[in-house]
Parts: structure tokens; C-alpha cells; sequence
């Protein structure tokens, strides 16, 4: 492999794990908190479709993040409504958000689906993007991708450093002692659903003004699911979901560049577009074999209602 | 102020009505969707609603878009009833597509009586071989089958649309991803002559009933219903887990896979594509709406299909997107979802300090 090639693809695998990782790390902390949504992929979705739709009008790229992430909050409240306020199944909920967020984006969604966006340049960081081999593909990125880390260092620090971040756990794990000590386990179960949908509101618009600046129907393809199976993989621990994200992301693009290569390869490019999906069931599966492993690193709580009794 | 009060038993009375209830609520949200985007609302409601039971040929078309919501989704309520849950119910409908279609483009020009039965077969094992992957992965490797089967969706619709692009396009299709027509011998009659009503219909109204007496009177169907209602107890009891898991998957893999068989071999008449077009996920909302048992299902199904013919009548009447039945369904799942909290609870009005 000459260095240009290798220079690229570790461009696009951070790109393609961009999204994985802020999304996977928004429902990281929802599910520390005791929440399941399963409603990733539709809050992606509308995430996607709005921050498109934004920048489109506004030709303001940031606007139109702030509209994603605004737009996953506001499903991830519905989505809070139904489980927090009125101890909605949470598996039965986050589905229906999927369903319904993936439709909705694609109503919303129909007058933009024949306009592209003017890409938005990267952010060069002065002199380490001059490092040979991995400094153009690091540091010469979008902002995203250096906010996408930023969220790793701060999350890390949140979860295992701050206060908030133990009485975040403690809502996890029991919610009822979190409640006697005093802890209004309702409402920080509120903040991290709504922090899961901002994260993942956020992805969407990666996806959508960043990664390929269109719409589609569909163009999420499976990412919001993709980002919940991370977090098992990543058994809950953010620098696994970097690790994850970008072993995905890696996964995602060897096709596109096996495909782009044209090299004479007698094998189908639908087939080959299915690998990021059976990757995915590889390590679920690898990761699940072992009970402990799962059931140890789980929040205790997670996808149980609570309701405290007042 | 209101407060949510924990009913001593859960009311009978709520677990028929919130659906009723979801439905009222998804009918005046209706109205106000359609205000908003600017539509006359009660013509809105008109075109929606009510044309697609204005009359006979337009009730068939409701029926057969029922058929395939019937068939996945009694099939997934066998499941969810044990809390096995199959989201993949889409892909499975797809790979029975395939199976029954490449029986039909092998052995259709036989014209032999045994094509058909062949495809149902074929069907329902592509179906429940689809499904049998989450369920060994489950069963074997404790592999969550939500993300298992879902992720096998995608790989399914890849699936199909590598062999309508490739090995089974149509010669003389003008290039379009699709088989070639069935041949006579390969396609269901039709039961109501003038109409595209097929003889899959009939399966899924046999296939209710099988559903509700596998569910109410066979002894694995009580151990699953058991399991889901009580997991411990079920364990105590000796149940399998496992064979509940394989059980729940392989039966709505196959019924899934069997609407897939009933499309292909019915109004498409081909393999395409665009074959599922999101039966297999609308089917989890009528399980839910049909509050997991066969009559509910029956009567669920056909309200879904109301609202996925009311998008396209919207889309030619209303000049609306038919993305706009996604929004109802959805709609009405969350409606539902909400208005069940009134089974577990009732409200109380309470004085602030009392």
C-alpha cells in the first residue's frame, strides 16, 4: 500500500466513524442512566433531514447543526414523555420512534431530496496536519470530527471524574437508592434522554452536511442501530466506542474502496455493501458469547421503568 | 394538580379502549396535520379516510393490502408474547420473496398444480431460515436478537437487490431491477373476480386462526405467553427459554416470509426491489395496536392498511408526499403507546401538600 492510499483511507475511516462515535455516545449515557432507546436510528434521521434542511434556507452550516441536534432533542422528549412520564414499554417506545422518525424525516424531507449542499471545507490544524502520513488525515478534518473527540475527553471526565457524573450511574444502576438519597431520578433520566437525542441529532447532520452533503430517504442506513450495537460491543465504555466506531468506519469504507479500486474483483458490489452489517452481528456476537461480560458492565437498571413513589 | 394513581389491577375496560382511544386521537391529529400543512382538513380526512372504503373494488384493495400486515404481524405477536423480539420481520418477508420466486422462475413454466403449493413452501422456509440466524445467535451466543435481526434486514434488501440487478433480471426488461413475470402456473388466483384480491388472502386469515390457536389453546403457546408475562415463573417452571426463542423466530420468520411468498405471487407477479416496501416494520405497530391477539390483529391490520392507501390517495388528491401514512402509523403506535399508561394507572386529582 503507498502512503498516499494509506493517508486516505485513514481520512475516510474517521469520517465514516465520525457520526458512529457521536451518536454512540449520546445513547452511552442515556443508557448509564437506566434508559434503552431504541429510537437511534429515527432521531438520526430527523436529525439529518432537518440540519439539511436548515443549511439549505440559511446556507449557515452551524444553524443547520443546531437544528439536528434541536430536532433529535425534541424527539428524544416525545420519546421521555412516553417512558419517563407515563412508564411506556421501553422497547415497544424506541421502536415506534424509529418507525416514526424515519417516516417522518422522509415527509419532511420530499422537496429536498434534489438539492445538494455546497460541501463544507475542512478545519486544518497548523502544523501537525503537517506530519507525514497521518497528519492530513487527522488534522485536516471537519469540525465535527475535533468535536467528536472532544465529546470522548468530556464524557470520560464526566462519567468517571465529576459528581454529576456518579449520581448519572447511581440513576442507572438503582434508581430507587438514587431516590432516597434524594436524587430526582426523573428528571436526570429526562437530561440524558434528551443529551441521547442531541448526540444523535447531531450525527444526522454530519451525515447530511458534512459526510455527503444531500438528502435521502434512507441515508442513514442503519447507523442509529449500528450506534446502539456499539454500545454493547463497547460494554458501556467510551474509549470502546472510539475503538468500535472506527473498526466500523474502517469496515465501511475497505468496501467503498474495494469497489472505487477497479480492481477487476468478480464479487457484487450489493454483497460487498452488506459487510458493515455483518460486521456487526461478528461482534455482537463475539462480545455477547460471554454472559458476564454483558451482564456485569449493563447498567443494573437499564430498560426497567421506575416511578418513584411519592 | 393531576397525578398518574397505580390501579390496584390493571383495567380490563382500558386494555380495549386505549386502542380505541389511540385511533380517536390519530384522527384528530389528523386534522391537525393536514391543517398545518395548509389542505382543507375535512377534505384532508375525505380523500384519507374515506376513499379508500368508498366502495367495493376500493374495500379490496384494503383487504389486500392487509393481507401481508396480517400475516407478519401475527407472526411477531407469537414472538413478542414471550418478549422474543423480532424486528427483522421486513427481511424475512424479502428472503421469502426470493425463495418463492426462485421456485417459480426454475418450475413455473412446468405448469404443473404443484408450482404453487412449492412456493408457500418455499416461502415460509426462506422466511424462518432467515429468522433461524438471530435465533441460533440468540440461543447460542446470547446475541441480542433486536439488533441481529434488524442488521439482517439490510443485508436482505442488498440481497434482493443484487439479484434483480444481476442473476435474475429480466432479459427484456429494459434494464429495470426486476425477474421476468411469473408464468400463470406460478401466480395465486384471484378470489373476487375484477379485483386484485389473491388467494393469499385466505392464507392470512388461516393463518389468523392458526395464530390464535397456537397462542390460546396449544401448551407451548401458554408456556410462551407465560414467559412473557412472567419470566421467573417460567424458568421455575422448567420452561425452555431457548426453544421459546427458536419458537417465537421461526414462526414469524415464516409467516413473514410467507407475505413475501403472497406479494411476489400476487399483485407484483414479479421479484423487485422495492419488494417489502415496509410491511415487515408496519407489522410491529399492528401487533401492538392488535394488542398481540388475532382478532386485534385482524382489525389493526386493516386500519393500517386504511392509512398506507390513504397516503396514496393523498399523494394523487392532495398532492402530498405517501411518506405522509409513516407519520399516521407512527402516530398511532405513539398514541397507543401513551394512552396504555391508563391500564396501570388512573388519574387523580391531588392537592399540592396533601
Amino acid at each position: 500500500m503507498d502512503a498516499s492510499l494509506f493517508t486516505s483511507m485513514l481520512f475516510a475511516t474517521v469520517v465514516a466513524g465520525t457520526p458512529l462515535i457521536i451518536v454512540a455516545l449520546g445513547l452511552l449515557v442515556n443508557e448509564k442512566a437506566g434508559v434503552l432507546n431504541l429510537g437511534a436510528e429515527g432521531m438520526m434521521a430527523m436529525g439529518a433531514v432537518a440540519a439539511f434542511a436548515v443549511t439549505h434556507e440559511s446556507g449557515n452550516p452551524w444553524l443547520g447543526v443546531a437544528a439536528g441536534m434541536g430536532a433529535g432533542m425534541a424527539m428524544a422528549a416525545l420519546f421521555g414523555v412516553l417512558v419517563l412520564t407515563l412508564m411506556a414499554n421501553q422497547v415497544a417506545s424506541g421502536l415506534a420512534l424509529a418507525i416514526f422518525g424515519v417516516g417522518l424525516a422522509a415527509f419532511v424531507g420530499k422537496p429536498y431530496e434534489a438539492v445538494a449542499l455546497q460541501a463544507v471545507p475542512p478545519i486544518r490544524i497548523p502544523f501537525i496536519a503537517d506530519l507525514p502520513l497521518i497528519g492530513e488525515a487527522l488534522y485536516n478534518q471537519q469540525a465535527l470530527v475535533y468535536f467528536s473527540w472532544a465529546l470522548f475527553w468530556g464524557l470520560l471526565w464526566f462519567l468517571h471524574r465529576s459528581r454529576a457524573g456518579l449520581v448519572l450511574r447511581a440513576v442507572g444502576e438503582s434508581p430507587a437508592s438514587a431516590h432516597a438519597i434524594g436524587y430526582p431520578v426523573i428528571r436526570i433520566r429526562y437530561l440524558a434522554v434528551l443529551f441521547g437525542g442531541a448526540m444523535a441529532g447531531v450525527g444526522g447532520a454530519f451525515l447530511s452536511v458534512f459526510y455527503t452533503p444531500m438528502w435521502a430517504e434512507g441515508m442513514v442506513a442503519g447507523r442509529g442501530w449500528i450506534a446502539l450495537a456499539l454500545v454493547v460491543f463497547a460494554t458501556w465504555r467510551p474509549l470502546r466506542v472510539m475503538v468500535g466506531a472506527y473498526l466500523f468506519g474502517g469496515v465501511m469504507i475497505t468496501q467503498l474502496f474495494i469497489q472505487g479500486s477497479g480492481l477487476q474483483i468478480d464479487f457484487p458490489s450489493q454483497l460487498l455493501s452488506s459487510l458493515p452489517y455483518w460486521a456487526t452481528i461478528v461482534v455482537l456476537v463475539a462480545i455477547s458469547r460471554n454472559r458476564n461480560t454483558i451482564r456485569l458492565n449493563s447498567p443494573v437498571s437499564l430498560g426497567k421503568p421506575y416511578r418513584p413513589d411519592a | 394538580m393531576l397525578e398518574l394513581e397505580a390501579r390496584a389491577e390493571p383495567s380490563r375496560l382500558m386494555s380495549w379502549a386505549s386502542p380505541l382511544l389511540a385511533v380517536a386521537l390519530m384522527l384528530v391529529g389528523g386534522l391537525v396535520v393536514f391543517a398545518a400543512l395548509g389542505k382543507d382538513p375535512v377534505e384532508g380526512f375525505r380523500v384519507f379516510f374515506l376513499n379508500p372504503v368508498k366502495d367495493l373494488y376500493a374495500l379490496s384493495e384494503l383487504l389486500l393490502k392487509a393481507t401481508p400486515l396480517m400475516l407478519c404481524a401475527i407472526g411477531l405477536a407469537i414472538g413478542f408474547r414471550a418478549n422474543v423480539w423480532n424486528i427483522g420481520a421486513e427481511g424475512q418477508f424479502m428472503l421469502g420473496a426470493v425463495a418463492a420466486t426462485g421456485v417459480a422462475l426454475y418450475f413455473g413454466d412446468s405448469e404443473s398444480a404443484l408450482v404453487l403449493p412449492a412456493m408457500v413452501l418455499a416461502g415460509a422456509a426462506g422466511g424462518a431460515a432467515w429468522a433461524a440466524i438471530p435465533a441460533l445467535l440468540r440461543t447460542r451466543f446470547n446475541a441480542n436478537e433486536i439488533l441481529v435481526s434488524l442488521m439482517l434486514v439490510y443485508v436482505a434488501q442488498l440481497f434482493v437487490s443484487w439479484l434483480v440487478f444481476g442473476p435474475w433480471k429480466d432479459p427484456d426488461g429494459f434494464n429495470f431491477p426486476q425477474t421476468r413475470m411469473f408464468a400463470e402456473a406460478a401466480t395465486l388466483p384471484i378470489v373476487i373476480e375484477g379485483t386484485r384480491l389473491h388467494f393469499g388472502f385466505a392464507i392470512a386469515l388461516a393463518a389468523l386462526v392458526a395464530g390464535y390457536a397456537f397462542m390460546n389453546r396449544s401448551h407451548a403457546g401458554f408456556r410462551m405467553r407465560v414467559a412473557g408475562v412472567a419470566a421467573d415463573a417460567a424458568r421455575y417452571a422448567g420452561f425452555s427459554a431457548a426453544r421459546m426463542i427458536w419458537l417465537g423466530l421461526l414462526l414469524g420468520g415464516a409467516a413473514a416470509g410467507l407475505a413475501g411468498m403472497g406479494e411476489v405471487a400476487g399483485p407484483m407477479g414479479q421479484l423487485t426491489d422495492k419488494v417489502a416496501s415496509g410491511y415487515g416494520f408496519a407489522a410491529i405497530i399492528v401487533a401492538f395496536v392488535g394488542r398481540l391477539n388475532a382478532l386485534g390483529i385482524l382489525l389493526a391490520s386493516l386500519l393500517m392498511a386504511l392509512l398506507y392507501i390513504g397516503g396514496e390517495q393523498a399523494q394523487q388528491y392532495l398532492n402530498l408526499p405517501n411518506s405522509i401514512s409513516m407519520v399516521f402509523q407512527g402516530m398511532l403506535l405513539f398514541f397507543l403507546l401513551g394512552a396504555d399508561v391508563f391500564i396501570h394507572y388512573r388519574l387523580r386529582l391531588r392537592r399540592r401538600g396533601a
